[in-house]
This record gives C-alpha cells, structure tokens and sequence, in this order.
C-alpha cells in the first residue's frame, strides 16, 4: 500500500531534479523549460496527494489551473526562445552573457 | 453539489471585470487602426485605467467583502493599492509614448499587454485563496515575459526576457511548492481558513515551516531581493526602457499585497519563522543593493541595484510588524512598508521617466554619462532629477526620507537596533551613487548638446511628478495616515 508520504517523496524528488536541472545545467535552454514543466508536475503530484489525504476535492481543482498555467508559460517561453536564436543564432545557455556589469 | 450552485457577488469585483472587457476592446479596435491613429489605442487604455478608478473609488465603502466562495476580498487595503497601480499604469503609459513610437515599438500588443499586466497586479491584491493569488501572478508576470522581449530584433532585450522568464517561472515554482505544503499541513487554501487553522492549532508544524521556506522564497524573487535578486540588473537593463519602468513601479505593490496577505494574513502565526527569513534578506539586500550600485556605469543598472536596496528597507518594516503583545507597533511597521512601497513607487517612475525623457530616436540616454551638464540643458529637469535623487538618497524633506524614517522608527520599536544602525550606514553609503548623478548634471559640461525633445503631456506629467515627491515629503503625514487608516480597516 503506498502511504502519503511515497508521494510527497516521489514529488520531492522531481522537484530536486528540476531544481538542480536549472542551476546546474550549461548547456541548452530547451532543457530549462523542461525543468520548469517538470517543476510545476511535481508540484501538482503533491497538490493531488494531499488532495486525496484530506478528502478535499480543492487540491485537485488548482491541479487544472496550474497545467492551464503551465501550457501558457511554456508557449511564452518557446516564444522567447525562438525570438532568441533568431537574434544570437544559438540556445546555449552560456552565451546569455551580454548584460553583465 | 451542483443543485446548491449560488451566483456569486460580481459587484466586488466590478473593476476588474471592466478592465478585462476594455482590453478585449481595445485588442479588437487596435486591429482597425493604422499606424498613424495608434495614439487612439493609448487614449482609450488610458480611459479605461480612469474608468476603472472611477469604479474601484465609487465603490469604496470600507467594508471588507468576501466573494467567490472566499477567493477575492474587497477591502480598503485592495482598494487603496489599486488605485495606485493604475495612477502608476497611466504614468507609464504616457512616458512610455514617445519612446515607443520613435522605436515603432508602440503595437497595439503593448497597451493590450499591459492592461492585462495592470489585472493580474489587481487580482493579486484581491486574492483571498491561493488560486487567485497563483492566477494573478502569473498573469502578471505572463504579460511582464512578453513585454521585456516586445522588441524582437534587440539582442539584449530577448535576453532579458528569457532571463526573466525562466528565474519568474523558477519563482512561481517554489511559490506553489510552499503553498501546496501549506495546504497539506492546513487541510485549506483559502488564506482566511490557513490563518485559522494555524490558530487552533491542528496544522502539522513541520510540514508548514518547510512550506514557508519555498513560500518566503518565491516571495522574495518577485520583489528582488537578495539571495534572490539575480534577475533584476539583468531585465532593468536589457529590457527597453518603458517596459523597465513597468516592472520596476506598480508589481511591487502587488508584491506588497502579496506578502501581506500570504505571511501577515495568512502566516502570522508563524512570524517567528518568517522574521528571521525577512531579517537576513533585507539586511543582505540593503548591503549588497547599496555596494554593487556604486561600481555601474548604466543608469537602468544602478537603478536597478538600488531597487535591490529599497526592497530590503521594505522587508525591514515587514519584519519589524511582529512580537509584542501591542498592535499599534505592528500597524505602524505595516503602514511603514506600504508607505516605503508607495514612496518607491513614486520616485522610481520619475528616475525612470526622466531616462525616457533623454532618450530619443536612435539613442538610448541610458549611461551616467547622458547625464552631464544636464543643468544647462534643461535647469527644470535637472532639479526634477536632483529631487529625485536626494528622495532615494533619504535626505530630509523628500518623500524617501520620511519612508527610511518611519521604516527605521518600526524597527526601533521592534527592538532591532543592531540592524537599525547597519541599514542607516548602508544608506549613508547608497547617498554615494545618487549624489554622483547630481554631481554630474550640475558641474560637469554636457556631452550631449541635442536639445530635449519631448511631448508637453510627458513634461507636464514629469513635472507633476518631482513635485509630488517633494510635496509628500513636506507634508508626509497626509499619505502615511491614509496608508494606516487602510490597513487598520482591512485587518
């Protein structure tokens, strides 16, 4: 039987991988906006856990928003990205170094 | 469920819903405008801004007014920083014109865009549940990520948002890992039900504390301060400039709503964990703020470290609210962060709008330089700048003075003496960097002899806007009891 706490783990864990996909990574932005996606999942396992936990059918609805959210974000996001290559021809997260000072 | 379905009070939320409608319109009449009518797209999202004032004023009553099912509050506080945020909206709006059409930047998108940004600052300020508070961020900060990267073909500009965009997202996500935290720990969302909870004593501690962690962080992204700080230099000086002004103005005071509501509204039985947060990062912000702005060159970066520093005095006051069996402290360290937010507002849309006032086609007055001998150029703006400058500086008699004051007089009474003395020496080393501005404008020789070139709405709004800083500082009292009498009836 899995308990409440397989799932908080479960969800912990996402969110440490995406976490560390963002600071650590060097290499392209693609993966970043993986991250964030993978971020706001773990988040919503958590919402759904506590959600079935406490009998409260609330956790579950702010589920709906957040994947809505989600899908806006990530539009924005390749948006950006797209806007980006076409101006510096490359998504290598180095070679976001022009404002510096 | 769905048999007990009641309507919901709409009239509580009346100027939001007429924002909303008046950016759809505008959105579809922009469509049937030509570049040369385009000033008829800024007219009419300035009318809706005053339109929507009118509501939020006439329907003031004091009252605090809880509607769908316990999601958005009408309260005084509400009200109030509304009113604000759209005074702030339409400065921006204004200065903003004459750059954007020197640059054909002024699209339809961006009156739309920012209308959008102004009503998820407003649904911030309202939200009374974690989903509107979630919901109104994102909107804000969806709209902001798209304003920063309007100019496609700047380089610099695409960065920033990108930038923006992904420590934002990053922000959001930690917001929502606390609250999902919370919401284990207090079996609720409604910020109302998790202050209760709290109170009687059946939340999981531990569970909450490590939800306050994420939620204090994703907090302290969206006002910029340190630890958190990273992306503002960045997005203040890649972003063009009036959508810099934007998101240095009006989102902190929704930041403000926002961190009254989750952490004194909410939280507050938690203080003593949160104090103790908001204690490390203002003093770090208010160090760091202060140092890293003396060695820039670009004024939108200094400006933008120095937003760093003001944020810290305003997570001072914050923290300052707390301990102590007497209410009236609290009220005055609570009124004394609006204040500061109010008061920042203010100075920080003059800095800025007077870099829009230098700029012009083809030539960004965005270096310290850009400054010199500005006196010779235009003696009124030149004191409108020195103004300016001595207000965020905190010399006496200008609005920003009586906001470190009364922020340094909250914490005294809280007892944090030790950061009283080190916040007043870091301002002391902060006067440095404004006093340079003023140093150059009135004693070193132009190196930009063009003669300004501005719309006289801009000037005169300019202008206004100098004198209201040193008009509020003379009469400080007048804003400060409004601040107070606004968080007392929404308490």
């Amino acid at each position: 039987m899995l308990s409440l706490s397989h799932y908080l783990i479960l969800s912990a864990m996402l969110f440490s991988i995406s976490i560390v996909g963002i600071f650590l990574n060097r290499k392209n932005l693609i993966v970043l906006l993986m991250a964030i996606e993978l971020m706001l999942l773990s988040v919503n396992i958590n919402f759904v856990a506590f959600s079935h936990y406490l009998n409260d059918p609330a956790g579950q609805l702010i589920v709906f928003f957040i994947m809505a959210v989600a899908a806006a974000e990530a539009a924005i996001g390749l948006a950006i990205l797209v806007a980006l290559f076409r101006s510096i021809s490359s998504i290598h997260v180095d070679d976001l170094d022009s404002l510096k000072g | 469920m769905l048999k007990n379905f009641v309507m919901p009070d709409f009239y509580p939320a009346a100027p939001e819903i007429f924002l909303l409608t008046m950016a759809c319109v505008i959105l579809m009449v922009d469509v049937f405008l030509g570049r040369s009518k385009r000033w008829i797209t800024s007219a009419l999202t300035i009318v809706t801004l005053i339109g929507c004032a009118l509501i939020t004023y006439l329907t003031m009553d004091g009252q605090v007014v809880l509607t769908f099912n316990n999601m958005f509050v009408d309260d005084l506080l509400a009200d109030f920083l509304k009113l604000l945020v759209y005074l702030a909206v339409i400065v921006v709006v204004i200065y903003s014109r004459d750059y954007l059409v020197a640059r054909q930047l002024d699209k339809g998108e961006f009156y739309v865009l920012v209308l959008f940004a102004t009503l998820g600052m407003m649904v911030m300020i309202s939200a009374s549940h974690f989903l509107t508070l979630y919901l109104g961020l994102e909107l804000m900060s969806l709209s902001l990520y798209a304003l920063v990267a309007i100019d496609r073909n700047s380089s610099r500009a695409t960065e920033a948002a990108m930038k923006y965009f992904i420590l934002g997202s990053l922000a959001s996500g930690l917001l929502l890992y606390g609250m999902s935290m919370v919401y284990g720990a207090t079996g609720t969302l409604e910020i109302g039900g998790v202050a209760q909870a709290l109170h009687l004593g059946v939340a999981n501690k531990t569970v909450l504390v490590f939800g306050l962690v994420f939620v204090v962080s994703g907090i302290a992204f969206k006002l910029g301060a340190v630890p958190f700080h990273m992306w503002v230099p960045d997005v203040y000086h890649g972003a063009p400039t009036p959508i810099t002004l934007l998101i240095a103005s009006a989102p902190k005071l929704a930041a403000f709503a926002m961190a009254m509501r989750i952490l004194v509204y909410g939280l507050f039985e938690l203080a003593e964990h949160w104090q103790s947060m908001l204690m490390i990062m203002a003093v770090l912000s208010i160090a760091l703020g202060n140092l890293a702005a003396i060695a820039q060159t670009n004024i939108k970066r200094m400006l933008a470290y120095s937003a760093i520093a003001h944020m810290g005095f305003m997570l001072l006051a914050l923290m300052s609210g707390v301990v102590g069996p007497d209410r009236h402290y609290a009220l005055n360290a609570y009124s004394s962060a609006m204040y500061y937010a109010v008061a920042y507002v203010i100075m920080s849309l003059a800095s800025f709008g007077m870099v829009l006032l230098l700029s012009r086609a083809g030539y960004e007055a965005e270096h310290l330089e850009d400054f010199k001998g500005l006196n010779q150029r235009s003696p009124w703006f030149a004191a409108v700048m020195m103004v300016t400058m001595l207000s965020m500086a905190g010399v006496p008699f200008f609005v920003g003075f009586f906001a470190k004051f009364s922020v340094l007089i909250a914490a005294i009474d809280a007892g944090y003496i030790a950061v009283a003395v080190f916040a007043v020496l870091f301002s002391l080393i902060g006067a440095f960097y404004y006093l340079r501005v003023i140093k150059l404008m009135y004693f070193d020789a132009p190196v930009d002899a063009a003669p300004i070139v501005a719309s006289l709405d801009m000037r005169f709004m300019l202008s206004l806007n100098g004198i209201a800083i040193a008009l509020f500082g003379l009469f400080p009292n007048a804003l400060m009891s409004l601040c107070t009498y606004a968080l007392l009836r929404s308490l």
